[in-house]
């Protein structure tokens, strides 16, 4: 097994977690403070990604894409959060999956109905769009290098947001204990309408950082990863930002080192050809068997809030 | 049981009551995919059999033609249902279509039992080529593993000594596989089969840091829909251009170009490709299509219309042989099988399977006189390639 690889591959790993941790902040806060299921948290990604592309390819400049593009998509979340959602904080679990099931369906068919049934193309300025050899002879591409700093940088901002400051207070206050910080004086109403802006900025710079991967931003992109994404709030444990970040580099980096070496494990068990076939059934079900295997040991998550 | 007898015998009563004289139109059912993403596929089809009943001057042997399109919505059971409906119309006499395998897979059984003669579009499932063969159907298109069985021998004849594979874990991405190794004698240094599904795969990181590892000369890979742009971009941003050359099956065309030279993936210029047609085939029949079709509806067709295309007139040859007669199906089938039309491949004939024997054609991505990306002939891989399968077809 050769060193190269392996570091080629912990560093990809280590960008599908950063990835799914901007997906998962919002989620989790969503989650933990404001005790709401958002299934339609995937569609804020979509949403970021198609607002950003759009201005990218007017513009002509991606990070024009990038800088307009995330507060639109806070600006969706928070309106969505004020006209829909909290007539829905009082009501149980069921109803929120059922309404916000319904708004999924809502946005991809006003996605379908803005931007058409074709995806819209992101193009990378050509800086981005290229490879850097680091040191050892390790190849990676550089807009994977962007997503890892640009993530590192949103978790150092969450984490000094959250810890630091007196909005962080007041989260963490509202995740402990909604009832009593409202009875204390916060004004939990625009707290939610904030948080749950910020999470979907967040989703909406995840969706952009996707695309620029994949090339095409696409009707429904967000409904494929939202499932990773929840399985990393439950394994960090909900409501918990520095869990969240934790699950995420580890789904990250299991989900890809399965992919990368899954099938020569296999191949000292079984023929060749099972282990090929078998192989990338079970790296797509590793983190799942890792979620069942953590929740066994820790039903509450890696880092359950402490007060509950 | 007897719910099924009842309708049999209500079905049986209809059909006698029915007049024995055919219609005044030639009536075709056409199933494809017509919603989900997969519809442009779709909808390709669809443009391409508008414009060879407009080229048909609207009429087969002084009948109208009417077309009923139907929408399998990339779903077998969805297509099914669609096939035993315009299955169960006495005065349709043909059903065609079928992008997908599974979806005609689980349609033949319905149309074949009605007497009805199927007549596949694009899906080329080996099980049609081979063991279940039937009289009554036939292909426009290809056997699954004749592509990539061309691409085997274009890798062999480019001196290419070892390579590594990519495609998605599904039947199709397995066929694929099984035809390039069949033919390339060169060494397989690495395989990937990737999740497919609703949420396929998008991010190929790991796979692509394992193919530049495995030192592999040339990397073959089969995605078609977006993934295959997903890869492209992914090649280029790894930097793999310079280390290995991509070769691809059913991943590049005039669907999937136009996308790409969106997204500026430059990457895919220059690359090989194989087919049994191209738009640049040269002849009459085939320019006269590309040449109304790009004034029609301003892009380049892909194989999957010039498949659909060829139905329309396949049809009128045979039904004009038999003046019409639409209940001399015995005619009909014999001048099917004769493949007595003007095809946009050019001159080929039908195989005991009923499968073309056709040649195969290596193309190249280049940028046109007009500055679009298009797929260009390079050189002719196989001529009259049977498909492997003809043995196992008992007709």
């Amino acid at each position: 097994m050769d060193y190269i690889l392996l570091v080629t591959q912990l560093l990809n790993g280590l960008q599908l977690g950063i990835l799914l941790f901007l997906l998962a902040a919002g989620l989790t806060l969503v989650f933990g403070i404001m005790d709401l299921v958002n299934l339609a948290h995937g569609s804020f990604y979509m949403i970021g990604a198609f607002l950003s592309a759009t201005i990218a390819a007017i513009t002509g400049s991606f990070m024009v894409g990038l800088v307009l593009g995330i507060p639109l998509a806070f600006l969706v979340g928070s309106l969505v959060e004020i006209s829909t959602l909290r007539t829905l904080y009082a009501r149980n679990h069921l109803d929120q999956v059922l309404a916000t099931f319904g708004l999924i369906l809502f946005f991809d068919t006003l996605v379908h109905l803005v931007w058409g049934p074709v995806g819209v193309a992101i193009t990378l300025p050509d800086y981005l769009d290229t490879s850097i050899r680091l040191p050892g002879d390790i190849i990676v591409p550089t807009i994977r290098l962007f997503i890892i700093g640009v993530g590192l940088l949103v978790a150092a901002f969450l984490y000094f947001l959250v810890a630091r400051t007196r909005m962080g207070m007041l989260i963490r206050a509202g995740a402990s204990n909604r009832t009593m910080a409202g009875a204390l004086g916060v004004d939990i109403q625009r707290l939610f309408t904030l948080v749950f802006g910020m999470g979907a900025a967040l989703a909406g710079l995840a969706g952009l950082m996707a695309t620029s991967i994949t090339t095409e931003a696409t009707i429904g992109m967000g409904n494929d990863i939202i499932i990773q994404a929840f399985v990393v709030i439950v394994i960090g444990g909900i409501g918990s930002i520095r869990g969240a970040f934790v699950a995420a580099i580890v789904v990250g980096l299991v989900d890809t080192l399965g992919r990368s070496y899954l099938d020569q494990l296999f191949k000292i068990f079984i023929s060749d050809q099972n282990a090929e076939t078998a192989a990338p059934a079970v790296a797509a079900m590793l983190i799942y068997i890792m979620m069942a295997a953590i929740l066994f040991f820790s039903p509450q998550g890696l880092f359950p809030p402490k007060t509950r | 049981m007897i719910k099924k007898l009842a309708i049999a015998t209500i079905a049986g009563a209809t059909m006698l009551a029915a007049p024995a004289w055919s219609a005044d139109t030639v009536k075709i059912g056409f199933i494809t995919t017509l919603s989900t993403p997969a519809a442009i596929l779709g909808q390709n089809q669809r443009n391409a059999v508008e414009l060879a009943v407009e080229h048909a001057g609207g009429q087969i042997a002084g009948m109208d033609i009417e077309i009923i399109f139907e929408d399998d919505a990339f779903n077998p059971q969805t297509g099914r249902v669609a096939s035993e409906r315009l299955a169960a119309d006495p005065d349709v006499h043909f059903i065609g279509g079928y992008i997908w395998s599974h979806v005609l897979l689980a349609s033949s059984k319905a149309v074949l039992d009605a007497g009805k003669f199927m007549i596949s579009t694009n899906a080329g499932a080996s099980q049609m080529a081979g063991a279940d063969c039937h009289e009554n159907f036939f292909s426009t298109s290809w056997e699954n593993s004749q592509n990539p069985r061309a691409m085997g021998e274009v890798l062999n004849q480019r001196g290419v000594k070892s390579l590594y594979v990519m495609a998605p874990n599904y039947a199709a991405g397995k066929n694929m596989v099984e035809g390039v190794e069949a033919t390339f004698t060169g060494e397989i240094l690495g395989r990937d089969m990737t999740r497919w599904g609703a949420d396929a795969q998008l991010d190929f990181s790991a796979e692509l840091a394992k193919a530049r590892a495995s030192g592999a000369e040339a990397i073959f890979i089969f995605y078609p829909g977006r993934a295959g742009g997903a890869f492209i971009k992914q090649y280029m941003q790894a930097g793999l251009e310079e280390v290995m050359d991509l070769y691809t099956v059913f991943t590049v065309d005039g669907i999937s170009l136009p996308r790409f030279q969106e997204a500026e993936l430059s990457g895919v210029l220059g690359t090989f490709n194989t087919n049994y047609w191209s738009p640049d085939l040269d002849n009459a029949q085939n320019q006269r299509f590309v040449a109304d079709y790009i004034e029609k509806y301003g892009q380049i067709p892909s194989h999957y219309s010039s498949q659909a295309y060829d139905l329309v007139f396949m049809i009128k040859a045979a039904v004009e042989a038999v003046d019409g007669d639409l209940d001399d199906m015995d005619g009909i089938r014999e001048a099917l099988e004769s493949a007595n039309f003007d095809s946009v491949r050019g001159d080929f004939e039908y195989g005991s399977n009923h499968f073309p024997i056709q040649n195969f054609y290596l193309r190249e991505v280049v940028e046109d006189s007009e500055g679009r990306w298009a797929t260009q002939i390079v050189s002719t891989v196989y001529e009259n390639m049977e498909n492997p399968y003809i043995a196992d077809c008992p007709m």
